[in-house]
């Protein structure tokens, strides 16, 4: 259901009021980011609907509290599906959650992100205009590219109201691979094969184990098995239970916060029972009680940036900082969208 | 005014020769000729001043200076631009990135390397080859283009489909901000906390920043490449032929169109053995392993004939891969032997609707009385008309641009864009005003300002003034009314 004018309605009397607002689909993703408080909910779950769906063009359009669950049944009528594998968190993650998270599964390396999917946007900036950007086509370099702005803004930079992203058909065939392997050897082998043209869509790290997923046409996948049984003595597995678990992101239980690296892909990081590497080796995963500073040294001489995913003290920073003119810039950014604050604030960064 | 913008260039001048070589700091205006313009030649204008630092400190030191005497700064690669993005400002200076020419580093086990914004697209590829890796973009311009231009424009290429734009394959990038300062965006990982500003400087003209590095993902060679050639009855069944590719489950690594016009100017250009009597070519390039290759080469060659290909051709070699290909990339400089002058656009439209398009475009083009004829990069909608025209004959070139004009307006009316891969720039800065609403262009002007507070950085380009988008949305209707 377009709820599209409620939403500018209450965005108004937010400006007009100076009350803040905390931008809202199905409340999956509550654990991202900072917490926040005092902030009035902006509940976008009833903002639903797919808005158009073109199978031949690889498009889909939908208002952004729409379910990805629902999303995947219609592109599964036409065997196509969400490249980027994003969390479906039960079913109820939204597109547009989907896309102010920016959050991808195992196939992220291969598939790409939802970020490098998203077409086009329809947006409430902080004045209360309803903006569109991008569009439905694949290719498009007219004006700066805000829709791909929104991705990992947590919703500090407008309300997205409509998603259009790229689909692609499913692979014809999918099988998993594993092999008992030390973390380090696991990267080096995991990075090698990402070097070859075998159709991987899946290289995971976790427990002692490395764990491949081929996915493509029949013959490429079943060539590529034979061979790699052969070169490296890997076994076929059961694997669909894992690669799901994997994707929820719920392989590593406990009560101690989840810490979430974004590195180079080949970076050599310590790991232990309580860690997972994943996207061959670009996201590793690590359960445990550190401090944020510590952890940002780490992967930042690993060449990325660490978030503390979830638990933990929220009222902190959860995310590694930018330098002085990097925390300008992004100020900046965030008052040319968003002059009067009202989106989300402290969710992403204290100070902004 | 003269005298005062002669002053302006010989103080400059003499600021930038105390920290960069005086041979580099070009003023008198015969070497500065080469940088008056960039691909686009019927755009030109003369700089105040062209400047080619070597060292980053340099490039520092140069914005430092320009912006606190608030002289425009035009940030400039290899110039093959098309859309007069790097077109000189008669009050700026042309910060040329040409020496900066050197791959940094090649990491063959990331799969990633960092170089510097004037090395060639091509030449990432070449270092990288030793390693079974390459560069995916592949502009038609990627033996002469740079990776910083690459940025600045989000260039895309035949490949796009599948491996994607400039955008998609771009992991981290060292900027110099409006006032001389340095910044790193992205990382090394596949995302970075904080707000993707990366997203906004990929295709944003020279407008943001001045990138003096970049750090791009590279990607393994395919086992095998192979390509399909079909010639169509119809503009009609070439297009559905396409559709049916995709419905077929396939995403081809390369699938391009040409229209009649276009085959046979390839074709007497470049000998390719292109099916004369065709309204339409496909030419479908599939890669990866030998084995999936196999697969879908012949699923496609299927496809074709069940949909009516009146002709089809499989490469059985790499050489016949390369000239089949060869007709495709020679096809602008084939229709340039049509013709005196030809003028490339780069709109983007639903794919269903290219049969409607492209007989729009034939009426114009006898309304307009100007010949046309089109490429178009049919996995991902991007079409390049090629108008044909003379430019020594009075008015023809106001009368193509009109014409191209028109073409862009029906695209954004079909649910299409007006610039795919080349950028707005100068050229296609009115047109922005088809595409985007006063509030859409108010918050793009805001998202400038966050980057560049005093509009310097190639003031002019990409964003429309407010006022004039008004005016050319009136003088559009009045048009077509």
């Amino acid at each position: 259901m377009d709820k599209t004018t409620q939403l500018v309605a209450q965005v108004e009397h937010a400006i007009a009021t100076g009350q803040p607002l905390s931008i809202r689909g199905n409340g999956t993703k509550a654990h991202l980011g900072r917490t926040t408080s005092g902030l009035t909910s902006l509940d976008l779950s009833e903002h639903t609907g797919i808005v158009s769906y073109q199978p031949v063009e690889l498009v889909m359009t939908a208002r952004a509290g729409t379910r990805l669950d629902e999303i995947i049944a219609h592109l599964d009528e036409h065997n196509q599906m969400l490249p980027c594998e994003s969390p479906l968190f039960g079913g109820a993650a939204t597109i547009g959650g989907t896309l102010a998270s920016n959050v991808s599964g195992p196939a992220r390396p291969w598939g790409g992100s939802i970020r490098d999917l998203v077409l086009g946007t329809q947006l409430i900036n902080g004045q209360g205009e309803r903006l569109r950007f991008g569009g439905q086509v694949m290719k498009n370099v007219a004006g700066y590219d805000v829709s791909r702005l929104q991705a990992g803004a947590l919703g500090t930079l407008g309300v997205i109201t409509e998603v259009s992203f790229k689909v692609l058909p499913k692979p014809e065939a999918t099988t998993y691979l594993g092999l008992a392997l030390t973390a380090e050897d696991a990267v080096i082998l995991m990075s090698q094969l990402a070097g070859t043209s075998a159709p991987i869509s899946g290289a995971c790290w976790y427990a002692g184990q490395l764990h491949m997923r081929l996915s493509g046409a029949e013959a490429a996948v079943t060539q590529t098995m034979a061979q790699w049984q052969r070169d490296y003595t890997m076994t076929e597995e059961n694997g669909s239970q894992f690669w799901r678990s994997l994707r929820e992101q719920n392989l590593l239980l406990g009560a101690d916060p989840l810490w979430r690296f974004s590195v180079r892909s080949s970076a050599m990081l310590p790991h232990d029972a309580d860690s997972v590497i994943d996207w061959c080796g670009s996201q590793r995963w690590l359960r445990g009680e550190y401090e944020l500073e510590t952890l940002s040294l780490i992967a930042q001489e690993a060449g990325g940036s660490i978030a503390k995913w979830q638990g933990g003290d929220r009222q902190a920073e959860v995310f590694s900082q930018p330098n002085a003119v990097l925390k300008h810039l992004q100020r900046e950014v965030k008052h040319a969208l968003d002059p009067h604050g009202i989106f989300n604030p402290g969710r992403l960064y204290g100070w902004m | 005014m003269q005298d005062a913008r002669s002053a302006l260039r010989r103080e400059l001048a003499a600021a930038f020769a105390d920290f960069i070589d005086p041979e580099y700091v070009i003023a008198d205006r015969e070497t500065q000729k080469p940088y008056e313009c960039d691909g686009l030649s019927m755009y030109c204008e003369m700089p105040l001043l062209v400047v080619l630092p070597e060292t980053l400190a340099q490039v520092q030191q140069v914005m430092t200076l320009c912006h606190q005497q608030g002289v425009p700064v035009i940030a400039r690669g290899a110039g093959t631009g098309l859309c007069a993005g790097a077109m000189p400002h008669p009050d700026g200076v042309v910060l040329s990135l040409a020496k900066f020419n050197r791959i940094l580093a090649i990491d063959p086990l990331a799969r990633t390397a960092r170089i510097e914004p004037g090395v060639r697209n091509l030449a990432i590829s070449e270092a990288a080859a030793q390693h079974g890796l390459y560069y995916g973009p592949d502009p038609s311009s990627q033996i002469a283009c740079s990776i910083g231009g690459n940025v600045a424009e989000n260039s895309g290429g035949v490949h796009c489909l599948k491996y994607g734009l400039t955008v998609h394959n771009v992991l981290s990038v060292q900027l110099v901000t409006v006032s001389g300062e340095l910044v790193t965006l992205g990382s090394e990982g596949l995302d970075s906390s904080g707000l993707d500003l990366m997203a906004l400087i990929n295709g944003s003209e020279g407008l943001l920043g001045v990138v003096t590095e970049v750090t791009v993902r590279l990607l393994p060679m395919p086992e095998k490449a192979q390509v399909v050639l079909a010639g169509f009855p119809t503009v009609q069944a070439a297009g559905d032929a396409v559709g049916a590719v995709i419905a077929a489950g396939i995403i081809p690594a390369g699938l391009e169109m040409m229209d009649h016009h276009a085959i046979v100017a390839a074709e007497a250009f470049a000998q390719a053995g292109y099916p004369l009597d065709a309204q339409a070519l496909l030419l479908c390039e599939l890669d990866g392993t030998a084995a999936e290759v196999d697969q879908y080469i012949a699923a496609v060659a299927e496809i074709f004939t069940a949909q009516g290909a009146s002709s089809i051709r499989v490469s059985q070699s790499e050489t016949e891969r390369a000239a089949l290909w060869k007709g495709r990339k020679s096809a602008f400089p084939a229709v340039g032997r049509i013709s005196p002058d030809y003028y490339c656009m780069d709109g983007t439209i639903p794919r269903s609707q290219l049969a409607y398009v492209l007989t729009q475009m034939q009426q114009m083009s006898q309304t307009f009385g100007l010949r046309v004829a089109n490429v178009f990069h049919a996995g991902d909608g991007n079409l390049h008309p090629l108008i044909l025209f003379d430019a020594n004959k009075p008015g023809e070139f106001a009368r193509t641009e009109a014409f191209g004009a028109r073409i862009l307006a029906l695209c954004v009316e079909v649910g299409g864009c007006i610039t795919g891969e080349h950028g707005v720039g100068l050229e296609k800065i009115r047109q922005m005003a088809v595409q985007f609403n006063d509030a859409e262009i108010a918050q793009l002007h805001r998202l400038k300002s966050a980057f560049d507070p005093h509009g310097t950085l190639n003031p002019g380009k990409g964003i429309p003034v407010l006022g004039r988008c008004q005016e050319y949305r009136a003088l559009a209707k009045g048009e077509t009314s």
